[in-house]
C-alpha cells in the first residue's frame, strides 16, 4: 500500500522529465584492482528499446547487476524516474518497477512454469501470513488474479501448454521465454534482458525480435545487452558501445555501426580472440 | 603468571587436538564441499585402536617398545586404521551419492557417523575404557615453581610436527598445489590434468589419519576414551575449521589453536560450566562478523 | 467453456487426494481404538511428536533450503517455556502452549537475525552453535530456573478446568495428532500462497528471487520464527506428555535426527514428513530386539537410502495447484 503511494508520487515527479526512465551518472564499480565499470553515463528513454553492446568483460552486465541491486556501485548514482535509487536492494528496485533476466537463465528450476510466473509478481501482492494460512477471501481473490495474470502472460510467451511442466524440462528458447514472462509478470516499467538471445538459434531469435517489437507498444520501456548484431540492428532506438568498463560510443544504430572507433574496439578485439 | 603459563600450555594441547581433527575436516570440505561428518568418528576409532592396541595386549606391546616406542606404536596403528577406514568410507558411503547433491551427501554421512559411533559401542562396549596408567609415561619437570608434564610436551611437539609436514606438503608442493586448485575449482583442475580420484584417496586417508592419531593423544592425554567422544571432539574441531576460515588449511590449524586456548581462557576466567557456550559465542560472533573465518578471503560472488 | 472443462479434470484430481487424506485421517482415528495397547498408543504418540517437529524443520529446511542442525534448540525453549511456567506459577498448559510458541519465535528471531544472511554451510554451523548453547545453558542451570542435568519435573497435565483433563496415552495421542492434523491443514496452505511460492524460490535461486521481487531476508526470518513457533508447541506437548524436561532430549543428535526425518521423506514434502517421522520413531522399536545393533542398522539404512532414493521417498509432486479447483469456485460466485 505504502509502495503504491510512493510511485503515485513518483509519477508526478516523472512527468516533469518524462522522456528519461533510467539515468545513471558516473557509475562506478571495483572488484579488488579492477574496475569493471568505469563512470558510466547513461540515459534510457522512455518507449523505447535501447541496446548496450561491447565486447566480452567490457562491464556490461555488471552495470545490469549494480542498477538492479545486485551489486552496490563504488561511486556514482542512478536514477529511475527522477527517484535515486542508488543502494536500493534487489526486491526494492523491482518495485519499483525494473524486471530483469539473466545471462545464464537463472529460473526457479524445480517449480512448474506456471509458479515461476507467478512468483514474479510477488511485489505486486500483498497477502501475509493469516490470510494465506486460513485461505481467506481476500487471499483468494488475490491468488486468482495472480493466476490469472501469470496464464496470460504465458500465453503471451506462447508457453501456456507448458505451464504445468517444471522450468527445468522445457527447451532452452522456451526457458528464455519464460524467464521474461517471468519479469513482465511483475508489470515493470523497465525491463532489462541480459543477452535475450544468446543459446537461440536463427529462428527463435526471429521470433525474440518480433517479440520485442510488439511487446514494446505496452506501456513499457526495454533495456537489453545483445551479442547478435542482427537482434541489436532490427530492434534498437538507440545503442550505447561499452569497452573496458567505459562507454565509447553511443546513438543511433547505423551510426554506431558505422562508427570507427566501434568498429576498432568491438571487432578487432573479436578478431584478436579468434586468433 | 604460573597459572598462565600452564592454562596457556593446556590450552595449546587441546587446539593441538582440535587442529589435528579439523585438518580432515577442512581438506575433505575444501576439495570435495562436504561436511564429513563421521570424520570424528574416525578420530575416536584411532582412539580405540590405540587403546587395544596397548591397553588390551596387558600393556605387552610397551613392555617390548618401551613406554614412548608403545605410544608411537599405537599411533601409528591408530593413523593406518582411521586412514583405511576413511578410505572406505569414502568409496561406499560418499562416492555413489556425490553425484546426486550435496544435501543427500550431508544425509550419508551423518549415517555413517551414526554407524561408526554404535559399530565402536558394539565392539568396544558402551561403558568408558580408560588408558591404563602402565602404557602412559607421567614424567612431571619442575621449572622454577612451573610443572610441566613432559607428555604434553611431547605431544604438542608431534603435533606440530604432523601439521608443519602437512602444512608443507600443502603449501610448497607440486601436489599440495594440486590440491588447492582443487579446492578452487574442481573441474577446471580435472580438465588442466590434475588426477581428482589421486587427491580424492589423499585427503580421505591422510584426514582420517592424522585424526586417529589425534585420538591416541587424547586418550594417553585424558585417559578417559567413551565411543561418543566423536561427535563432542568432531563439533568442536569442526568449530575451528570454521573459526580459520573452511577448506584453509592453515586456517584450520591456527582456527584449532585458538579455540583450545579460548576454552582454556574461558573455563579459567569466566566459568568452567559455561566453556563451551563461550567457544560457540565466539564461533558466532566470528561469522557475523568474519564470515569467511580467520584466514578465509572474501569472495566475490559471480552473478 | 475453458473454465468448465478445467472443472471437472481438477475436481477429479481433488477427489482422489480426499479420499486419500480421509482414509489416512480414519487411519489414525480409529488407531487407538483397535490397538488397546498403552505401549504402542505412546509409540504413536512420539511418531506424533517427531512428525510435528520434522513439520517444523520442514519449513526451514524443506521450503527454504536452510540448512538448520540446530532445531531442537527451539523445541527446548518451547519445552522449558511450559516446564518452567507450569512448575513455577501453575500456568496451566493449554495456556502455555501458545506461550511456548510465541517464546521459542521471538528466541528464533532474535539468534537468526543477525545471522540469516549467512549461507549453505555456514548457516549450518551457527545453528548448530545455536543448538548446542542452548543445551549447555541448560545443563548449566542459570539463575536455578533449568534444573540443570536433570531438569524440570512435575509438570501438569494438560486440562481445561475438569471439562478436559489429557492424562493417558490414549488422549495425549489425540492431543498430538489433531496438533499435527490442523499444522498440515496451514502447511498445506501455505504451500501454494505467495508465501510458500518465495520459500521455494529462495531454495531454487536466491539471487532470481531478489530480482523477482522477493525480501529474500523477510522470508527467510519468517521460515525459522513459523518453524521455531511450531517446534516450540511440539515441545510444549512433550513436555507435559513426560511431565518432565531435560536438556539431553534436545542434543544435536536430536537435531540430526530431524534433519534426516525431511531428507528421507523429500525437502519440502508433507506426506514426506510422515515417512521420515515414521522411520526415525518406528525404526528403534521395530528393531528392538537387536537392542544395541539397531542404531548401527539405522546408520546403514540412512546411507542406503541416499544411494537408491536420494529425493527422498515421497517428494512433492509439482503440477496443478491445490488453489486451481477454489479459484474457479471463487470466479463462479463472482459471476
Amino acid at each position: 500500500m505504502k509502495n503504491q503511494i510512493e510511485e503515485n508520487g513518483n509519477k508526478t515527479i516523472s512527468s516533469i522529465d518524462r522522456e528519461i526512465v533510467l539515468e545513471t551518472n558516473k557509475l562506478t564499480k571495483r572488484f579488488g584492482g579492477l574496475v569493471a565499470v568505469n563512470q558510466i553515463d547513461l540515459k534510457v528513454s522512455k518507449g523505447k528499446i535501447s541496446s548496450i553492446i561491447g565486447p566480452n568483460g567490457a562491464g556490461k552486465t555488471t552495470v545490469f547487476n549494480v542498477i538492479t541491486g545486485i551489486y552496490q556501485p563504488d561511486d556514482g548514482q542512478y536514477f529511475f524516474k527522477g527517484e535515486k535509487i542508488s543502494n536500493l536492494k534487489p526486491h526494492q528496485i523491482l518495485s519499483k518497477g525494473i524486471a530483469r533476466t539473466f545471462q545464464n537463465i537463472r529460473l526457479f528450476k524445480g517449480m512448474t512454469c506456471l509458479e515461476n510466473v507467478m512468483s514474479g509478481q510477488h511485489a505486486r501482492s500483498k497477502s501475509g501470513i493469516w490470510p494465506s494460512i486460513f485461505r481467506l477471501p481476500s487471499q483468494t481473490l488475490e491468488e486468482k488474479k495472480i493466476q490469472e495474470i501469470a496464464e496470460r502472460r504465458l500465453k503471451q510467451v506462447g508457453l501456456s501448454d507448458h505451464k504445468y511442466e517444471l522450468a527445468k524440462n522445457i527447451a532452452y528458447g522456451s526457458q528464455r521465454m519464460l524467464e521474461i514472462a517471468r519479469a513482465l509478470a511483475s508489470n515493470p516499467d523497465l525491463l532489462i534482458l541480459d543477452e535475450p538471445s544468446s543459446g537461440l538459434n536463427d529462428k527463435e531469435s526471429e521470433d525474440l525480435v518480433n517479440f520485442l517489437n510488439e511487446l514494446i507498444k505496452e506501456d513499457l520501456t526495454i533495456l537489453l545487452i545483445e551479442h547478435d548484431m542482427n537482434v541489436v540492428m532490427g530492434i534498437s532506438d538507440w545503442v550505447t558501445v561499452m569497452d573496458e568498463g567505459k562507454k565509447i560510443a553511443e546513438g543511433k544504430p547505423e551510426e554506431v555501426y558505422s562508427n570507427p572507433i566501434v568498429i576498432e574496439a568491438y571487432l578487432g578485439k573479436e578478431e584478436e580472440e579468434e586468433n | 603468571m604460573s597459572l598462565v603459563i600452564e592454562q596457556l600450555l593446556n590450552g595449546l594441547t587441546i587446539g593441538s587436538f582440535y587442529a589435528l581433527i579439523a585438518l580432515g575436516y577442512s581438506m575433505v570440505y575444501g576439495v570435495m564441499k562436504l561436511i564429513n561428518f563421521a570424520h570424528g568418528d574416525l578420530f575416536a576409532l584411532g582412539s580405540y585402536l590405540g587403546y587395544t592396541l596397548l591397553v588390551m595386549g596387558t600393556a605387552y606391546v610397551t613392555s617390548i617398545l618401551g613406554i614412548w616406542g608403545g605410544m608411537i606404536a599405537a599411533m601409528l596403528v591408530a593413523a593406518i586404521g582411521s586412514g583405511v577406514m576413511g578410505l572406505l568410507v569414502e568409496r561406499i558411503a560418499y562416492r555413489p551419492i556425490y553425484p546426486t547433491g550435496r544435501l543427500p551427501a550431508v544425509v550419508s554421512a551423518l549415517g555413517v557417523s551414526i554407524f561408526l559411533q554404535n559399530a565402536i559401542m558394539v565392539v568396544w562396549g558402551a561403558r568408558p575404557q580408560a588408558y591404563t596408567s602402565d602404557v602412559i609415561p607421567s614424567n612431571i619437570l619442575t621449572i622454577g615453581g612451573l610443572r610441566i608434564n613432559i607428555l604434553q610436551i611431547i605431544i604438542l611437539f608431534l603435533s606440530f610436527l604432523l601439521m608443519g609436514i602437512l602444512y608443507y606438503i600443502i603449501q610448497k608442493t607440486t601436489f599440495g598445489a594440486a590440491i588447492r586448485a582443487c579446492a578452487l575449482d574442481r573441474e577446471t583442475a580435472a580438465l588442466m590434468g590434475i588426477n581428482i580420484n589421486l587427491i580424492i584417496f589423499f585427503i580421505f586417508a591422510l584426514g582420517p589419519a592424522l585424526g586417529g592419531t589425534a585420538g591416541v593423544m587424547v586418550g594417553v592425554y585424558y585417559r578417559r576414551i567413551s565411543f561418543i567422544m566423536g561427535w563432542n571432539y568432531g563439533l568442536k574441531a569442526f568449530t575451528a575449521t570454521i573459526l580459520g576460515g573452511i577448506g584453509n588449511i592453515p586456517g584450520a590449524m591456527i582456527g584449532g589453536l585458538i579455540l583450545g586456548v579460548l576454552e582454556m581462557l574461558g573455563s579459567t576466567y569466566i566459568s568452567t560450566p559455561y566453556k563451551d557456550v563461550f567457544v560457540f559465542l565466539v564461533l558466532i560472533l566470528v561469522l557475523i562478523f568474519r564470515p569467511r573465518g580467520i584466514l578465509g578471503e572474501k569472495v566475490a560472488e559471480k552473478v | 467453456m475453458n473454465i468448465n472443462n478445467k472443472t471437472s479434470q481438477s475436481a477429479g484430481i481433488k477427489i482422489t487426494n480426499n479420499w486419500f487424506a480421509i482414509l489416512v485421517s480414519l487411519l489414525f482415528l480409529l488407531f487407538p481404538l483397535v490397538i488397546k495397547n498403552n505401549y504402542f498408543i505412546d509409540v504413536a504418540f512420539f511418531f506424533g511428536i517427531y512428525t510435528l517437529l520434522g513439520l517444523s524443520l520442514n519449513i526451514v529446511l524443506g521450503e527454504v533450503g536452510l540448512f538448520d542442525l540446530g532445531h531442537m534448540g527451539f523445541a527446548a525453549i518451547g519445552a522449558y517455556t511450559t516446564a518452567i511456567l507450569n512448575t513455577s506459577f501453575g500456568i496451566p498448559i493449554f495456556v502455555l502452549l501458545p506461550i511456548s510458541a510465541i517464546a521459542a519465535a521471538i528466541f528464533a528471531y532474535l539468534v537468526t537475525s543477525p545471522i540469516i544472511h549467512l549461507r549453505g554451510d555456514y548457516l549450518c554451523i551457527v545453528t548448530i552453535g545455536m543448538g548446542e548453547i542452548v543445551r549447555l545453558t541448560l545443563i548449566n542451570n542459570p539463575f536455578g530456573i533449568t534444573g540443570g542435568p536433570n531438569g524440570v519435573f512435575g509438570i501438569d497435565f494438560p486440562s481445561i478446568g475438569n471439562l478436559l483433563i489429557i492424562d493417558n496415552s490414549v488422549k495425549f495421542y489425540y492431543f498430538i495428532w489433531v496438533a499435527v492434523g490442523l499444522t498440515v491443514l496451514a502447511l498445506i496452505h501455505l504451500q501454494d500462497s505467495r508465501i510458500g511460492r518465495a520459500w521455494n524460490c529462495i531454495r531454487e535461486d536466491i539471487i532470481a528471487a531478489e530480482a523477482s521481487g522477493i525480501d529474500v531476508r523477510y522470508y527467510k526470518l519468517l521460515a525459522f520464527v513459523l518453524g521455531a513457533a511450531l517446534a516450540g508447541v511440539a515441545g510444549s506437548i512433550y513436555a507435559s506428555k513426560l511431565m518432565i524436561v531435560s536438556p539431553e532430549s534436545f542434543s544435536f543428535m536430536e537435531s540430526c535426527m530431524l534433519f534426516c526425518i525431511v531428507l528421507i521423506g523429500g525437502m519440502g514434502s508433507i506426506p514426506g514428513i510422515f515417512i521420515g517421522a515414521a522411520a526415525i520413531s518406528l525404526f528403534p522399536e521395530i528393531f528392538q530386539t537387536f537392542a544395541q545393533y539397531r542404531m548401527l542398522i539405522f546408520g546403514a539404512a540412512l546411507v542406503l537410502m541416499m544411494m537408491f532414493r536420494p529425493g527422498g521417498v515421497w517428494p512433492r509432486k509439482r503440477g496443478k495447484l491445490s488453489t486451481e479447483s477454489m479459484l474457479i469456485k471463487a470466479g463462479k460466485s463472482e459471476i
